[in-house]
């Protein structure tokens, strides 16, 4: 079974975000980028598939900017097989980027989609929901297993409240959650191999999509900052200063 | 304009997020109506037609929408929200799954987790896990859009008057199916809506370490949370976990204990009111976000606390 996997370039988790001070975005010039760790996440899973013998190719799709072939090559160097690169330096919304995998979808009639369940920029967890619909699949959300078994896929999903199981006919999407797994690294055999790998380059107008953003940022802040309190000595202090200053007990 | 909210439940219950919700679409401002979805759902039907500013209460009540499929969700609030100017829902992780599918089969974007509302096409809500705060405009004829409840104050649960009406529409996808599932059961207040929360990090070592935890909450009618560290570590169920791609909580008093205070957690509780950190490390950052720092050794701290709180309590 094919598995298509959606990867994203985003900024590295570990990096401290800044507002541009003209408030029209954040500064991501000479900022580290990285694959969403969603993403890594959802390689991973495919991989794992790859391993037990369910999946039988894995194509990772990105769509972004040039520089967005590094993240396919990691994807690739991780152990998936193939790579197609949308490439465009707009800024692509969910509705797009959900109509871009559609395209992608209909080409390549993956059985299983995996995505990341948000990316740490944007924070919208809508991409892969939107691609369900738009193809007539059931989704597997904030997946914390996923068991492939004859043409269903039982995913189990982390809800409010705890867990729940669904039973999705194939094809069907699945979004990660950060539980499902824990990705490995690429070894440098594979990061040499994976530049070898086949990677395929086309532009939104290719796929027939057009993108037109429906959102559009007026102003981007930084968040009001907290300010540090203060140290209390002890419990008794501090049990104290709950109940007589602060007046939250 | 007019507005569904689609409430949140759980076919026992209403929870409270639903009155941050239509708190939201008053802010928006016009005629504000509810669909209950779900499966015997009569009772949550008449709670929401109690809220304080509700028009209208419509009731999809079917087994399909028994477990809350996405698939089947989708399609129904995709064909009753069609005539609204704006369809809102809470982002817990039932609307975070099936409203990206209602804007999807709109062809409309969704505006996800607003934190504000600065006029009716025009939003407010975090992004790079609140290190940044975004005003987004939305320019499709249906705005769909997730509320973070604790951005908004709920409106009364008690004092409206609205109609129920039956709705008839059986949206069915056959896509998925419910198998199971395990929910932990608790008798501490839920914890997205408590007014204090005391959560654990690595520093609780296991999960038997939590239960001086809960003693603590017992004592003060408080919720247990925790940060994703500790859940990885298997110490407690996911459900508890607090932050960016958690629970986000805003209490009255936010207790952090064993927590270094990465950026992904405090994205879930930075808007509590008050904030305790206790920690053996007087440079964890979480001292940087505590109106009270204690620099302790936990397992010394929490039971000096559980006794002190005895004594005041
Ligand atoms: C994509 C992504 C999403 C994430 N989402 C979340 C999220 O939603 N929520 C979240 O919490 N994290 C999230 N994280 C993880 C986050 O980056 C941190 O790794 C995590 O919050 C650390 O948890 P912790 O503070 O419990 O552990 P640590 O950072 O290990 O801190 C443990 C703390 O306990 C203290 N301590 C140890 N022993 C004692 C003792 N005896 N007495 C007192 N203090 C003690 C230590 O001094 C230390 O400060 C996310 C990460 C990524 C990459």
């Amino acid at each position: 079974m094919k598995v298509l996997v959606a990867v994203k370039r985003v900024i590295d988790y570990n990096v401290k975000v800044r507002v541009k001070p003209d408030n029209t975005g954040v500064d991501l010039a000479n900022v580290k980028m990285a694959m969403n760790p969603f993403c890594e996440i959802a390689v991973e899973e495919a991989v794992r598939l790859k391993e037990k013998g369910v999946a039988s190719e894995i194509v990772v799709v990105s769509i972004g900017p040039k520089a967005a072939q590094e993240q396919i090559r990691t994807a690739l160097a991780l152990g998936a097989d193939r790579g197609i690169h949308i490439e465009t330096d707009e800024e692509v919304q969910s509705l797009e980027a959900a109509k871009l995998l559609k395209a992608v979808v209909e080409k390549e009639e993956p059985k299983l989609v995996i995505l990341g369940k948000q990316s740490i920029d944007s924070d919208n967890n809508q991409t892969g929901q939107m691609l369900a619909a738009l193809t007539g699949m059931g989704q597997g959300t904030f997946a914390s297993e996923v068991v492939v078994e004859g043409d269903k896929v039982n995913v189990t999903r982390e809800v409010d409240g705890g867990l729940m199981t669904v039973a999705l006919n194939l094809p069907a999407v699945v979004t990660t959650d950060l539980r499902l797994n824990e990705p490995r690294y690429a070894s440098l055999p594979n990061i040499m191999k994976a530049k070898k790998k086949p990677l395929d380059a086309m532009s939104p107008a290719d796929l027939g999509v057009e993108i037109a953003p429906r959102l559009s940022t007026l102003k981007v802040e930084a968040p009001a900052s907290r300010q540090a309190g203060i140290k209390v000595a002890d419990v008794a202090e501090l049990v104290d200063k709950l109940k007589n200053e602060a007046k939250v007990i | 304009m007019s507005i569904l909210v689609i409430a949140e439940h759980d076919n026992s219950s209403l929870k409270q997020a639903t009155l941050n919700v239509v708190a939201a679409a008053k802010a928006i401002g016009g005629d504000i109506d509810v669909l209950v979805a779900g499966e015997n759902v009569g009772a949550i039907a008449e709670a929401a037609a109690k809220a304080e500013g509700v028009n209208k209460v419509l009731v999809a009540d079917n087994a399909a929408y028994g477990h809350f499929l996405a698939e089947n969700l989708g399609e129904l609030v995709a064909e009753v929200g069609k005539n609204y100017s704006h369809i809102l829902t809470s982002a817990g992780t039932t609307g975070k799954d099936f409203m990206p599918r209602v804007a999807a089969l709109l062809d409309v974007a969704q505006v996800s987790d607003i934190i504000r509302v600065e006029s009716a096409d025009t939003f407010v809500r975090p992004i790079y896990a609140g290190n940044a705060i975004a005003t987004v405009k939305a320019s499709d004829s249906i705005k769909v859009i997730t509320v973070r409840p604790t951005g908004f104050d709920p409106v009364a649960a008690e004092g409206g008057s609205a109609s129920v009406e039956q709705l008839d529409v059986v949206k069915d996808a056959g896509l998925s199916s419910f198998v199971g599932e395990e929910k932990a059961k608790s008798d501490r207040p839920d914890l997205a809506s408590a007014g204090i929360v005391i959560s654990g990090g690595r520093g609780m070592q296991n999960g038997d370490n939590f239960k001086m935890l809960e003693q603590v909450a017992d004592l003060m009618g408080a919720a247990v949370g925790a940060s994703r560290a500790a859940v990885d570590a298997g110490f407690v169920p996911n459900d508890m976990q607090v932050g960016q791609t958690g629970k986000i909580v805003a209490p009255q008093l936010y207790v952090a204990v064993g927590i270094s205070g990465a950026i992904q957690h405090l994205a879930g509780m930075s808007d509590s009111k008050v904030i305790v950190a206790i920690n053996k490390d007087e440079e964890a950052p979480i001292f940087q976000v505590a109106d009270y720092g204690l620099v302790a050794d936990l397992f010394e701290a929490v039971p000096q606390l559980e006794e002190e709180l005895k004594k005041v309590l």
